[in-house]
Order: structure tokens, then sequence, then C-alpha cells
């Protein structure tokens, strides 16, 4: 794992990947702690725009880029910002980010902005981002948050992921707008609804908690 | 903008769009605190409380960012007056209900990271509303909230005393019953059309 930090220049920044395991801090969010299925966290986005594949994976890399760029910012920040007021700046940043993402997003696709709507905005509250910058950036070097940020977020799209494409595969009988099935196929309303949403996650929950079970008793 | 009745709005806002089983906001406190009647009364007394402040706020500031041409300030000045709001209402339930404030826990700052507050806000602003409407839809909002916290949270009592299967308990089992309350607030749809 060293190997590759190890090819890069040592400046501090390096330096400090390599006193830590640092790959973990990466792999973390990806399985063992993912946010969603392990942490239930952020579940408001997850069930509301994963209606399709796109949109779940267009929600998921806007969130990971907020979550990236606050945590650079938080965790650059965490000597200077005083203890009583920190959770009012970790929000003011995200807000400033998700403003950002926001313009960005409407102007690189006026469609993909209407159908995310609200959502976008509400990055702000996602409890994931503020939970990693209270919990970890504030503590932790830039590198080390960089990797965690990386990681929790593609935790996040991965998630946001497996739910919208079982919701769109069953409830449009497509993939990516590609129309999988042939025209007999009967769509289950159900999945694109509210209810399919909560349907979906509560599955994929059964699905890791088996998992863990399993794993416990092995 | 279409002409609304006020009803109609506080019908649309707490039951046919509820926010917490329609729009999926406000999820967290909803699968957090939604474990016994009495915290999610007064959970959902307080969310609405915070709503209606960040309404009114809401309003005051959209006027005066639209007068002053920065609609890119809008969602940070949001966020800072229900941050603001938040902590008056931590402030207050601290010294009125120490007991109160011990059950809310963790939740009651986290009202902050509500989405269903922030949303709330936003909605008003998209739709347009004007000040007695804001007020309604704030209130029809907390109202829809309320309900369905309060709904869950019997559903999760009661299913306290059922034999359930080691790998559904939890999140997974309150996710389930929550879709099935989702499907039953959609014979509401049909109300107010």
């Amino acid at each position: 794992m060293s190997n590759h930090s190890e090819n890069k220049n040592s400046t501090g920044f390096f330096e400090s990947l390599k006193e830590h395991p640092s790959t973990d801090e990466f792999i973390k969010g990806l399985w063992r702690d993912n946010p969603v299925f392990v942490q239930v966290l952020g579940m408001c986005p997850v069930l509301a725009v994963s209606n399709t594949a796109e949109n779940a994976l267009a929600m998921g890399l806007a969130t990971a880029f907020v979550l990236l760029m606050s945590n650079i910012l938080v965790s650059s920040l965490r000597n200077f910002i005083p203890k009583q007021v920190r959770i009012a700046s970790y929000i003011l940043i995200i807000a400033t980010f998700v403003t950002i993402t926001d313009y960005v997003i409407q102007a690189i696709s006026v469609d993909l902005h209407k159908s995310l709507g609200a959502f976008i905005s509400l990055i702000v509250v996602n409890c994931l981002i503020l939970s990693r910058a209270e919990a970890f950036a504030s503590k932790n070097t830039i590198g080390k948050s960089i990797l965690d940020a990386l990681g929790m977020g593609l935790g996040f799209t991965f998630a946001l992921f497996c739910l919208g494409a079982v919701r769109e595969l069953f409830g449009n009988g497509s993939l990516f707008g590609l129309s999988l099935f042939s025209d007999n196929f009967q769509e289950w309303i159900v999945m694109i609804l509210p209810a399919g949403g909560f349907f979906t996650l509560a599955i994929w929950l059964l699905i890791f908690n088996a998992a863990k079970e399993r794993k416990l008793k092995t | 903008m279409k002409e609304e009745s006020l009803w109609y709005i506080f019908i649309n806002a707490s039951l046919i769009n509820n926010f917490v089983l329609a729009y999926f906001l406000g999820i967290c406190p909803f699968l957090g605190v939604s474990g016994k009647m009495e915290t999610a009364t007064k959970m959902g007394g307080a969310v609405t409380f915070v709503m209606i402040i960040s309404s009114i706020c809401a309003f005051g500031i959209h006027a005066l960012l639209v007068a002053i041409n920065a609609p890119f300030l809008q969602l940070i000045s949001y966020i800072v007056v229900i941050a603001s709001t938040v902590q008056l209402v931590e402030m207050f339930i601290k010294k009125m209900s120490p007991t109160l404030f011990r059950a809310l826990g963790i939740f009651l700052p986290l009202i902050t990271t509500n989405c269903a507050i922030l949303g709330l806000a936003l909605f008003q602003t998209n739709k347009g509303y004007g000040f007695i409407e804001s007020l309604v839809y704030a209130l029809g909002a907390g109202a829809g909230f309320t309900l369905a916290l309060v709904l869950i949270a019997g559903l999760r009592e009661q299913l306290d005393f059922a034999e359930v299967p080691n790998v559904v308990k939890g999140t997974a089992l309150t996710l389930l019953v929550a879709g099935i309350l989702s499907l039953s607030f959609m014979g509401f749809a049909g109300l107010g059309s």
C-alpha cells in the first residue's frame, strides 16, 4: 500500500499518508462504514431522488463533490475555527459549496437540474456531510480528510446507485433510460412511487444485515 | 401562480404531499426519535415551531434578496436563520423542561439539519406563496410531520411486543412500516382536486 505514496515527493502531505494505513480511510466508507447501508445517514436524498439510476448517480456525485470540498476546507481551517461556533462555520462552508454545485449543475444540464429540483439545495442539510466534518475532518490532516471524503462520497454514490438502479429497473423496465425488457413487461408502478423508495432501502438494509449476521456466525 | 385556497394549501402540505411520506424530508428524526409516542409528539411540536418561525423569516429574506438582487445568498441566509432559531428553541426547552431536553438529546440540535425545514423554506419560495399562504403552508407541513411521526411511533410501540427475526430488527423494520404508511397516504391524493 505504501509503495504508491513512496514514489511521490515526501512533502508533509504525503508524509501523513504514509504514517497511517491510509487506504483504510478510503475503503471504510465504501463498505464497512458505508454511510447509507451501515450508518443510515443522509436518508432524505437517498430516498427522494433514487427513482432513476441517472438521477441517483448525479445526486451521489454532487454530494461527493460537496463532501470532498468541505472536508478539505474544514480540515485546513481546523486550528482556526473556535470550538463554540464550529457547527455554524461548517454549515456555512457546506452551504457555500452547495450553492456552487447548484449553479454548476444548472449550467451543465437544465433537465437534470429540474428533475433533482430542490434536493440539490438540500445537500446542505445532508447529515452525512456535517457528520464527516465534525467527526473526521475537524480532527485529521488534510490528506486523510480527502481520502475519507472520497471513500464516503463514493460509498454514498454506490448506495444511491444500488437503489436507483433497482427502482428504475422494476418501475420503468429500463436502466439509464434504455429499455431492457420486451413491451410485455408490466411496470411495477409502486417502485417509482415514494413507497417504493422505503421498500427498496429496507430490502437493501436486510441484505446487509443478513451478510453481517452470517459473518458473525462463522 | 394559480390561485389556491388556504384550506387546500394546508391539506396539501399535511396529507396529500406529506413532507415525510411523499417528499422524504426529515427522515433522520423520523427514524431516530420515533420509538416512543411521547417524544414523538414533543419532537413534532418543536419542529412545527421552528418551521413557522423560519417560514416567516424566509419570506422576509426572500423579499430582501430580491430587492438587492442577490439570489445566490438564498441558501446561506436561510440556513443561518434556521440554525439560530433552533438554538433559541434549544435554550427555551432546556430552561422549561430539562427532562424533555434529555429525551430529545442529540436530535434537538439536529433539527438544524432537518431537511423538512430548509425544504419548506425553499418550496414556499419556489411556489411564490404570499405571507399568509406561507404561514399556512408551514403549519400544514408541521402538522403533517407530527402526524407521520406519531403514527409511526404508535406502530413501533406495538411492534416492540411482536416477534421479529433478528435481521429485520431496527431500521429495516421501521422503513418497511414507513413504506406501508406511505402507500396508505397515497389514498389522500384524490383530495382537493
